[in-house]
């Protein structure tokens, strides 16, 4: 059986990066900014969101990734803001993220010249969604103080991949054992570029700050795609 | 645990470079900051690959040792531990220069298309 070799040298991700591409062109196109937000399952990101969108200064839009539920759709719905629900579990035991394709799925639930800034809480896992690009403009992610102080050098795929890094539930310290030098040493040594919020989503301490950073994220100009 | 994913986006990338062609092996080029297992991965393909060209198919895994280098005073140096100071000046402007790779390098295929040999009842043993 004659066998010829093909040289491909192409990213296996790929298909994805294009997708992410076309949502990104018509982001740009509808004047629409994108975070995607992203942490472990539990580490605040819905109830961090709760408290953070009526102080930005912009019209936000939120697209809820889940393996399953709208609890995280309603909660946000109370605050009238648009909201759409996308689940993940018609795959395999349900996908651990959202990819590009996903996202645009549920672009058609949105109308886009509503919204100036549209945050994407990703699905609950600190590994899968590093490596899918859903066509955002900024990167943050959450990490609870609840999760430990080494979870950056665990993790750095996704504590790399971030602009932002909101330290969240420090309410809590009091009652752990929880080192902050000790895990801003971490996020120094794995992202030393990366910008650090302190907040409590559930006092409300320091969240202004995300909001602000939102508010922010909203104001850029659309960059070259 | 990201393996299922990667393997996934590897089986739809060769699927469209094999053109219908049955595919032997796969050889790709991995960088260690993707923190890939590489007998997960092996694992999730030959899922991922079954009734699609790639079935049986060998995947080949050349794994990039991460390297990286600093802006400030040109020290570069292969990373082996998650530290993306300077290791000489302690600078934080520091690059990747290799070790994001997740590129299917080349396949190796039969020239006979998968689909014509099932025509002709030749398929060769596995």
């Amino acid at each position: 059986m004659h066998r010829t070799k093909v040289k491909v040298a192409e990213d296996a991700l790929d298909a994805n990066t294009t997708i992410a591409e076309a949502n990104r062109h018509d982001f740009d196109h509808a004047g629409v900014r994108v975070v995607n937000l992203m942490s472990a399952p539990g580490a605040g990101k819905t109830t961090l969101l709760e408290a953070a969108i009526p102080e930005v200064d912009a019209r936000v839009g939120v697209l809820e990734g889940d393996v399953q539920g709208s609890m995280d759709a309603d909660r946000i719905a109370h605050l009238h803001v648009p909201v759409v629900q996308l689940n993940t579990d018609a795959g395999f035991g349900g996908e651990c993220h959202l990819d590009a394709n996903m996202v645009r799925s549920a672009l058609p639930g949105f109308e886009l010249d509503d919204i100036d800034l549209l945050v994407i809480e990703n699905v609950g896992n600190l590994v899968c969604p590093a490596e899918f690009r859903v066509g955002e403009d900024a990167r943050a992610m959450i990490c609870s103080v609840a999760e430990g102080e080494d979870k950056p050098l665990k993790y750095p795929l996704m504590f790399r991949a971030c602009e932002l890094v909101v330290v969240n539930k420090i309410d809590l310290l009091p009652h752990l054992e929880y080192d902050l030098e000790k895990l801003r040493h971490n996020l120094e040594s794995v992202n030393p570029g990366a910008e650090v919020i302190e907040c409590s989503a559930r006092t409300g301490e320091g969240t202004r700050a995300f909001a602000d950073w939102l508010s922010t994220v909203a104001a850029r100009e659309a960059a070259a795609v | 645990m990201h393996e299922l994913s990667l393997a996934t986006g590897i089986v739809e990338t060769v699927v469209k470079h094999a053109e219908g062609r049955r595919v032997t092996s796969v050889e790709m080029r991995i960088g260690t900051l993707r923190q890939v297992v590489p007998a997960s991965l092996e694992f999730y393909f030959g899922i991922c690959s079954r009734d699609t060209v790639c079935q049986g198919a060998t995947l080949q895994q050349e794994i990039i040792q991460a390297r990286v280098g600093c802006r400030s005073c040109g020290e570069e140096w292969e990373l082996y531990e998650p530290d993306f100071r300077c290791r000489s000046c302690a600078d934080t402007e520091v690059e990747v220069i290799a070790g994001t790779e997740f590129e299917v390098d080349s396949i190796e295929v039969t020239e006979e298309s998968a689909i014509d040999q099932e025509e002709a009842g030749c398929i060769a043993p596995r």
